[in-house]
């Protein structure tokens, strides 16, 4: 599948409180270290397996754990309505 | 101490509105056309909030979009990287504006609905014509593949239609619907017989909302602002007085409410002369109730003095002609019996409209 964020939801660089924070119809949350790497990836061009590689390169683990950490993020996004397939 | 910066700027961009709603949370007097500030001051503004710590903004009114520079605004905030909300009456859109309004990076679209019906709507709006432009408007907002919101303000005189707004809502392709009970002050205080809901429609409401989030889970989100006349314990109202919210009212005024003018002998800085940072960090205004050191009995020391914050100031003056009082919608407050001899009263079913003032 390819993730892209859902009508009205995007990452937003909150520069006065030094974080990341995805910001969707009146309301916004912080995403977790994991979630933002998954979040920056996310470009409506890369799929699944081209995030999970990107993520496997930047931190030198096995593709299959990152697999699994990447499933696990993008399932919690969609049920808080924040990415589509 | 400096305060921690806001989250929300409310933009008050215009009184001017086709609409005539009796609870307009627009003050008493209304700030005429002349008295509006040029698009290259909201936009001064808009990058003044960002770099205070706003992350979004609502594109506010009167009715945003009787501004001709709306699309210039719009762009404005999103340059300045504020989330942006257009918050609106549907009657001014057509497909060429939706259009710019999305090219230009608008975020989401927010749009009042005054009744589930047309007769209702238009009596209750003052406008003739105003739910078929709606309906309109909203098949425009989805078209360009903007999330709609629907703002549904509910009351005495509709809350018997609140299943078909909820259906509405989802027929008009809505995400989400906010079922927002009246709150009295300003217009709506003025009305304020006309629009009370009784103990019976309001739980009737909550049960219709309960049951609905259930039905429609994954599909509708629906808010619910609840009516404080019933309840036993205030509101916290902004999240506290000078804590998250500022809204700049069309001339410029900055306010820590959008509804602090109607606290009469309150002062307030302009954002035309004054840095909104400034303003936030130790204007007379915002210092006035921010935290708790100003809170009277039986506020002072109250294990809820941090939650609720005293509850809404624009309401204790309004109900007791002091601003610094505890809100009468506390049970603890002196007042509360206010409260229910007001929902005793009410019933009437006339509305004086909203409407700028004769001319001085």
């Amino acid at each position: 599948m390819t993730p892209r964020f859902a009508p009205g939801v995007r990452l937003q660089h909150d520069q006065a409180r030094q974080r990341w924070i995805v910001m969707a119809p009146e309301r916004m949350f912080i995403p977790d270290e994991i979630a933002l790497e998954v979040l920056r990836l996310i470009d409506g061009e890369r799929d699944e397996i081209a995030i999970v590689a990107t993520l496997a390169e930047k931190f030198a683990a096995p593709a299959p754990v990152i697999a699994a950490d990447v499933r696990t993020m993008l399932d919690d996004l969609i049920n808080r309505g924040a990415i589509v397939k | 101490m400096i305060p921690a910066p806001p989250l929300a700027l409310l933009a008050e961009l215009t009184h001017r509105c086709p609409l005539r709603c009796p609870y307009c949370s627009n003050p008493m007097e209304l700030a005429r056309a002349a008295a509006e500030m040029s698009t290259g001051e909201w936009a001064d503004i808009f990058g003044q909030a960002a770099r205070l710590g706003c992350l979004q903004v609502h594109l506010s009114g009167g009715e945003p979009t009787a501004r001709r520079d709306i699309v210039e605004i719009t762009a404005a905030a999103r340059a300045a990287g504020l989330y942006t909300n257009l918050i609106t009456a549907g009657v001014l859109l057509d497909a060429g504006l939706v259009e710019r309004l999305r090219a230009a990076g608008l975020d989401h679209v927010q749009l009042s609905v005054q009744d589930a019906q047309e007769g209702g709507a238009e009596r209750i709006g003052g406008m003739k014509g105003a739910h078929a432009k709606k309906t309109e408007a909203a098949g425009l907002v989805r078209a360009a593949g903007l999330p709609l919101t629907l703002n549904a303000v509910v009351h005495r005189q509709n809350l018997h239609n609140l299943p078909d707004l909820i259906a509405l809502a989802l027929e008009w392709g809505a995400a989400r619907i906010e079922v927002a009970h009246v709150q009295y002050y300003g217009w709506a205080l003025e009305n304020r017989d006309a629009l009370l809901p009784t103990r019976g429609q309001l739980d009737a409401a909550t049960a219709i909302v309960k049951a609905a989030r259930s039905a429609h889970q994954g599909r509708l989100v629906i808010d619910y602002v609840v009516p404080d006349y019933h309840a036993s314990r205030p509101k916290p109202c902004m999240g506290g007085w000078g804590q998250r919210f500022l809204a700049v009212a069309p001339g410029g005024e900055v306010l820590p409410c959008h509804a602090a003018q109607s606290i009469t002998g309150m002062v307030f800085a302009n954002a035309r002369q004054t840095p909104l940072a400034a303003i936030w960090a130790d204007d007379p205004a915002f210092q006035a109730f921010r935290g708790t050191g100003w809170m009277p009995s039986p506020c002072r020391g109250c294990e809820h003095a941090e939650r609720d914050w005293g509850g809404c100031r624009c309401q204790a003056f309004a109900l007791t002609g002091d601003a610094a009082a505890t809100d009468p919608a506390c049970a603890l407050s002196p007042y509360h019996h206010l409260l229910a001899e007001a929902l005793e009263s009410a019933g009437e079913s006339g509305f004086r409209y909203r409407e700028f003032s004769a001319r001085r």
